[in-house]
């Protein structure tokens, strides 16, 4: 069956438990971890990343006793590997996970039912539904969000990011052989640049709604949040279906 | 003049050159191609005996900077060697002949010298009405232009303005003026790009290509890649202090005296592609951040409309104010800031007001 993760299989997935107000597991310890290390990673990115674009007020002193950039920017590209690579074993999770393991990666657009549990979803946010509906997994303009938002800049930062990194790696590197036509399709060195550093501010857009939503959510929906991405467990606050 | 079908070598003897020279300046060029001591005496024996190959260069829409800098070349050195390596049957800037004679030449060439000669382009073609804004010997220059790239073997893109379009095809362009790659399709186009490209560069592509009969190995834009293939913040000398976070912040500061890098004010050394900072200009005196002042990126396609010169990255005009990346940023972070602050503040009077009526309806 495919799934379009609305608010009926919710309730679906409720009463399959023989207790209604159960607490499922819905984030695996590999997302959660993966969660975690990604908000640190990208956290480190915009810090190291405004700091290139914007350096800090210059350092006396021999230029050989002094690396303040050079730091800044092996900060910057070893945070960026980890991001990459806890990408890949996210996805890797994906495919061996439960089945909210996967929501982050497939949006299902052809579903009307969806469609208009985003649109009820935003009705909510802009108060004009009283009740939020239920659900185990992320609800739909969250969903939509994730996807939308977050993994397309998260994608775009990491193909950027490492055409950036093949300008100096070089022709005869792999990050050329693997990103190189980045460099080509934005044209110009600069114009990458810019995009990706516009990026930045994608991500930080995403990030300011995303922990405002979640610790809003946490307080004002009908189940937990903040504790489901740390332990994994999601508990629902009433039985009402 | 010289015998068209004589090498370069019997040319430069009959000059007085020795052969000791000769030498010399082949592995001089190898080695400023980035090519070992064995590449030399491959380029000696093919400069000894192969038939010099015949140059026409053309202007178009230019300033001239190119052959100015061309002209300036001191390994090779222009006199002795370049003007008697190739055979610049044509350039009507710099050749002694004139009028019809001059004209001439280019059609005895492109008989004579079918699909072998090379054409090097100096310069781009408007084509706004019709190529009237560029009209040399009577025909607009497209015209021309097209007329001897059809019989040509390979065709050199001079500077920025035949790469890239350069400052005629900057914004609003009013002469419509276009690359020449935009002109010629069915050619292979060597760019070598620059407001004007270094004069070893140049002659550097032109050794390269005689001594082969080939092309040299081309990067995704074409611009070859022994002297395109980095940028100059790879190899300035300036690194060092860009590496350990001094920067000059004023013109006149301690840091610009000091000779710290010029990344704040605006140096676009870390985004342009080209041989200065380590080939260097005027026989290897200097290049413009040994001078003191940032690139520019003059050999970046459009670098007339990427903004300021003196700022790294391009402001974005779309919001009619002219606003860089971190302005934006910024704006769009204070008004999603009061958004949130006034949804946070509507959703605890709803918390509160829900948890109210729960109450009432509870008793
Ligand atoms: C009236 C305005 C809005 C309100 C009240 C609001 C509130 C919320 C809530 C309650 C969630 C659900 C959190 C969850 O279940 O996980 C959420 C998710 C999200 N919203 Fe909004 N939202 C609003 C508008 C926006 C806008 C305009 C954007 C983007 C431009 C946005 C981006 C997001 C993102 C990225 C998520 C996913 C984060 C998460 O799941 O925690 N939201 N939002
Ligand atoms: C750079 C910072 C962060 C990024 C990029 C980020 C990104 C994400 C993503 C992509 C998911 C979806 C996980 C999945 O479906 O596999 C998620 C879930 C979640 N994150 Fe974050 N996160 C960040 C920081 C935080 C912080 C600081 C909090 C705590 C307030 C938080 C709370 C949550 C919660 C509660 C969920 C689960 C939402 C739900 O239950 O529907 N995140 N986050
Ligand atoms: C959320 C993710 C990321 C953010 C927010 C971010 C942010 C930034 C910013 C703001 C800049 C400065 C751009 C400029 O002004 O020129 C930058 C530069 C750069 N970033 Fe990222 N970045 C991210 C991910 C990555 C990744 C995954 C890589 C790959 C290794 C990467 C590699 C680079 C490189 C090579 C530069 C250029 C450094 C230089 O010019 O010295 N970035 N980044
Ligand atoms: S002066 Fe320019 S090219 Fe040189 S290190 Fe600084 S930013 Fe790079
Ligand atoms: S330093 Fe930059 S602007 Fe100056 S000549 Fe070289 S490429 Fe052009």
């Amino acid at each position: 069956m495919t799934l379009n993760y609305t608010s009926d299989e919710s309730a679906r997935e409720l009463r399959s438990r023989a207790i209604a107000r159960a607490s499922i597991y819905v984030f695996e310890a590999p997302v959660r971890l993966w969660h975690w290390v990604n908000a640190l990673a990208i956290v480190v990115l915009m810090g190291s990343g405004y700091l290139i674009g914007s350096p800090l007020p210059s350092m006396p002193g021999e230029a050989s006793a002094i690396f303040t950039t050079g730091i800044i920017r092996f900060v910057h590209f070893s945070a960026g590997y980890i991001l990459t690579v806890a990408l890949l074993g996210r996805l890797y999770w994906a495919v061996v996970g439960n089945v909210h393991s996967r929501q982050l990666f497939r949006l299902p657009l052809t579903s009307l039912r969806w469609w208009s549990e985003v649109l009820f979803e935003l009705k909510w946010y802009l108060f004009l539904e009283r009740v939020p509906k239920k659900y185990v997994g992320h609800n739909p303009l969250a969903h939509l969000m994730m996807v939308s938002m977050f993994l397309t800049t998260l994608v775009f930062m990491i193909g950027t990011g490492f055409a950036l990194y093949s300008e100096g790696a070089g022709y005869d590197s792999w990050q050329h052989l693997l990103f190189g036509w980045i460099v080509t399709l934005a044209g110009n060195s600069e114009r990458l640049h810019l995009l990706h550093h516009l990026g930045l501010w994608m991500m930080g857009i995403f990030v300011f709604l995303h922990v405002y939503a979640a610790i809003r959510e946490d307080i004002m929906s009908r189940q937990n949040l903040i504790s489901t991405i740390i332990n994994g467990e999601r508990a629902f606050k009433d039985d009402e279906p | 003049m010289f015998d068209h079908d004589d090498s370069f070598y019997q040319v430069i003897r009959r000059q007085g050159v020795s052969r000791r020279s000769f030498l010399k300046f082949c592995s001089l060029t190898a080695a400023s191609l980035g090519l070992g001591p064995m590449v030399a005496s491959k380029m000696a024996y093919a400069l000894e005996t192969k038939p010099r190959i015949p140059v026409i260069w053309l202007h178009g829409l230019e300033c001239t900077c190119c052959s100015e800098s061309f002209i300036r070349s001191a390994h090779p050195l222009v006199k002795d060697v370049v003007l008697s390596m190739i055979s610049l049957d044509y350039d009507d800037t710099i050749m002694a002949a004139a009028g019809y004679q001059a004209e001439e030449i280019l059609e005895e060439t492109k008989a004579r010298y079918k699909g072998r000669y090379i054409l090097a382009v100096e310069g781009n073609s408007p084509l706004g009405n019709d190529g009237m804004y560029c009209f040399p010997g009577g025909v607009p220059f497209v015209e021309k232009l097209k007329s001897m790239a059809a019989d040509a073997q390979a065709v050199i893109a001079w500077g920025s303005c035949a790469s890239n379009g350069c400052i005629q095809a900057a914004k609003p362009n009013p002469t419509q003026a276009v690359p020449i790659h935009k002109v010629i399709t069915d050619k292979p186009i060597i760019k070598v790009p620059g407001c004007p490209p270094i004069a070893e560069v140049m002659t550097g592509v032109l050794t390269y290509m005689l001594t082969f009969e080939r092309l040299p190995e081309l990067d995704s834009q074409r611009r070859p890649k022994m002297f395109y293939s980095q940028r100059i913040h790879d190899k300035c000398y300036r690194r060092p202090h860009f590496d350990a976070g001094q920067y000059v912040e004023h013109w006149d500061d301690e840091g610009a005296r000091k000779g710290y890098c010029l990344y704040k004010m605006g140096c676009k050394g870390p985004t342009t592609y080209n041989a200065c900072s380590t080939v260097r200009w005027n026989d290897g005196v200097s290049f413009p951040i040994q001078s003191g002042h940032g690139c520019i990126g003059c050999s970046e396609e459009g670098f007339w409309d990427r903004g300021s010169f003196y700022s790294r990255l391009t402001d974005i005009t779309q919001f009619g104010i002219e606003k860089n990346a971190d302005e934006i940023g910024a704006g769009a972070g204070v008004v999603l800031g009061a958004a949130v602050a006034a949804h946070a503040a509507v959703s605890a009077v709803k918390q509160v007001s829900d948890k109210k009526n729960k109450k009432n309806k509870d008793l």
